[in-house]
């Protein structure tokens, strides 16, 4: 766990010292704080479509965030040639595996604390009511969701050696999953066989993150989801991200380092 | 004496990107050992294979048969590495940490405690003579400066074994100086060095045995005075064991 540990706060080190990552905060933050200040025809309806805009805001630079940072860590210590001095080190390939995972999801997740710390107090400041446990269940989840696309990410990186490309897929997969892997069990109903099979299998196999969409919780004030639901959810992101992180430490256990 | 590194019938095959070339063999049944407390030389032509023996031992790339070992433990396991310093010979590190950082980082990786890395840390920057750039990012260092650094990590955990692939490449006579001093140091307070260069002076003057190998065979391996053995120096010596002709001057 020490090494783990190592090395990832040297990835949050340097994700921290990076500008391109203050320039995604900021600039969401700007965002989030104009579409605040808009106020149409004082319509007190208006706070929910700005709430909503601004979630949109936050789940889109978490993600940009998440892939785009864990896509280039392995080709950056390989390309950089910073990895074989790392592993002359008593390292071994998993150890790296999880301190890197470990270090772009806990980035991550101080992104998404502020974010949704700088959120939940402007939505609090328009609406004089804030739901904290909502916040915190939707944060939560959003977390694990980018746990999973960390995880991914990372197993891209060591299949395609550009990480411009692994990124590409990545957001391909991920928006895939969001947009259409909902839909797949529906579609397979129209679909003869063996192609019904098929799509019903990838149905099954793929990690189902709008699961962990929350938005319209916090949006409308909705009333807390169970617990036991949210621990479900938890875990199940868990396996996946286990998953993911078992396959990329076969795949990098295989790879020649120089 | 103590064997600290040891490769039995070490041969390494590269699947070569071109199919039509098949296999390309970088080594071939490779013998060698190091006894505690030895500065070895490994020398060799480009291509030789003195880097793929050093990744061997390394445990970046596995031996397509024989073994490898270090302090007796399959170069395979993590803890193999545990007593070893490595400078590879062209230093990239973090360039966005410090040097301090980047050595506690590497403190951390060897399981040192706080209180040695703290004063381990200063004692490495003085003897690389960094100690005014300790708090300034990598990447603002000069070539010279981060070979030094690249010898401080190589240092960090006061290792029993120190694989060095060219320490003094691309650095200035000042630089190769040091690196010769630190050298000497070590073997004086009993350490094992292991190490490749083309600066076959270099070898001369610290070495006490050297191994040439060529096209992945060992060629000849002894101590410098056998090597070097009638020739006037191990220069003149290398060259006759690799076969290269000397051109008659016209």
């Amino acid at each position: 766990m020490r090494n783990i540990f190592a090395v990832a706060g040297v990835v949050m080190k340097e994700l921290y010292r990076r500008k391109d990552f203050y320039v995604l905060f900021i600039v969401t933050i700007l965002i989030c704080v104009v579409m605040a200040s808009i106020n149409i025809y004082n319509d007190a309806n208006v706070v929910r479509y700005l709430k909503e805009i601004s979630l949109d805001l936050i789940w889109l630079c978490s993600l940009v965030i998440a892939v785009t940072t864990t896509a280039r860590q392995i080709p950056a210590e390989r390309e950089n040639r910073t990895l074989m001095p790392l592993l002359a080190k008593p390292l071994t390939r998993a150890e790296l595996i999880l301190g890197k995972f470990l270090g772009c999801w806990l980035a991550c997740g101080l992104a998404l604390l502020c974010f949704y710390v700088f959120f939940g107090a402007l939505a609090a400041s328009r609406e004089h009511d804030l739901r904290l446990l909502n916040y915190v269940q939707a944060a939560a989840m959003h977390w694990f969701m980018l746990g999973i696309i960390v995880a991914l990410s990372l197993l891209g990186s060591l299949v395609f050696a550009a990480p411009s490309s692994n990124a590409t897929i990545c957001f391909v997969i991920i928006g895939g999953i969001l947009f259409v892997g909902r839909h797949l069990d529906q579609q397979a109903l129209k679909l003869h066989e063996p192609i019904r099979t098929v799509v019903y299998v990838l149905y099954f196999i793929i990690p189902h993150l709008e699961f962990y969409d929350m938005r319209d919780l916090v949006i409308h004030n909705w009333p807390l989801v169970a617990w036991k639901y949210i621990g479900l959810a938890l875990g199940y992101g868990a396996f996946y991200m286990g998953v993911f992180l078992i396959g990329s430490c076969l795949v990098f256990h295989r790879k020649p380092v120089n | 004496m103590t064997t600290i590194l040891q490769t039995e019938k070490l041969r390494v095959e590269y699947r070569s990107r071109e199919m039509r070339q098949g296999t390309k063999l970088a080594l071939r049944g490779l013998d060698l050992e190091v006894g505690a407390g030895e500065v070895f030389g490994f020398l060799g032509p480009n291509g030789a294979g003195k880097t793929t023996t050093m990744n061997v031992l390394l445990g970046f790339v596995p031996p397509t048969s024989g073994s490898a070992s270090l302090f007796g433990i399959d170069v395979r396991q993590p803890i193999a590495r545990q007593r070893i310093g490595y400078l590879p010979e062209l230093t990239y590190y973090y360039k966005f940490l410090t040097a301090e950082e980047l050595l506690r980082f590497y403190a951390k990786i060897f399981g040192l405690s706080r209180a040695i890395t703290d004063q381990r840390i200063p004692e490495l920057l003085k003897l690389v003579e960094l100690e005014s750039a300790a708090k300034r990012p990598i990447k603002s260092y000069s070539k010279g400066m981060q070979q030094r650094v690249g010898l401080a990590q190589a240092l960090i955990n006061d290792p029993d074994l120190l694989i060095l692939d060219e320490p003094t490449s691309g650095l200035d006579p000042l630089g190769r100086m040091k690196v010769r001093e630190i050298i000497q140091r070590l073997k004086n307070e009993g350490k094992t060095v292991f190490f490749s260069s083309h600066e076959l002076g270099e070898v001369e003057s610290v070495c006490d045995r050297v191994a040439i190998i060529h096209q992945g065979e060992l060629k000849a391996l002894g101590p410098v005075a056998e090597i070097t053995g009638t020739h006037a120096n191990l220069e003149k010596a290398f060259l006759e064991i690799v076969g290269f002709q000397m051109q008659p001057a016209s």
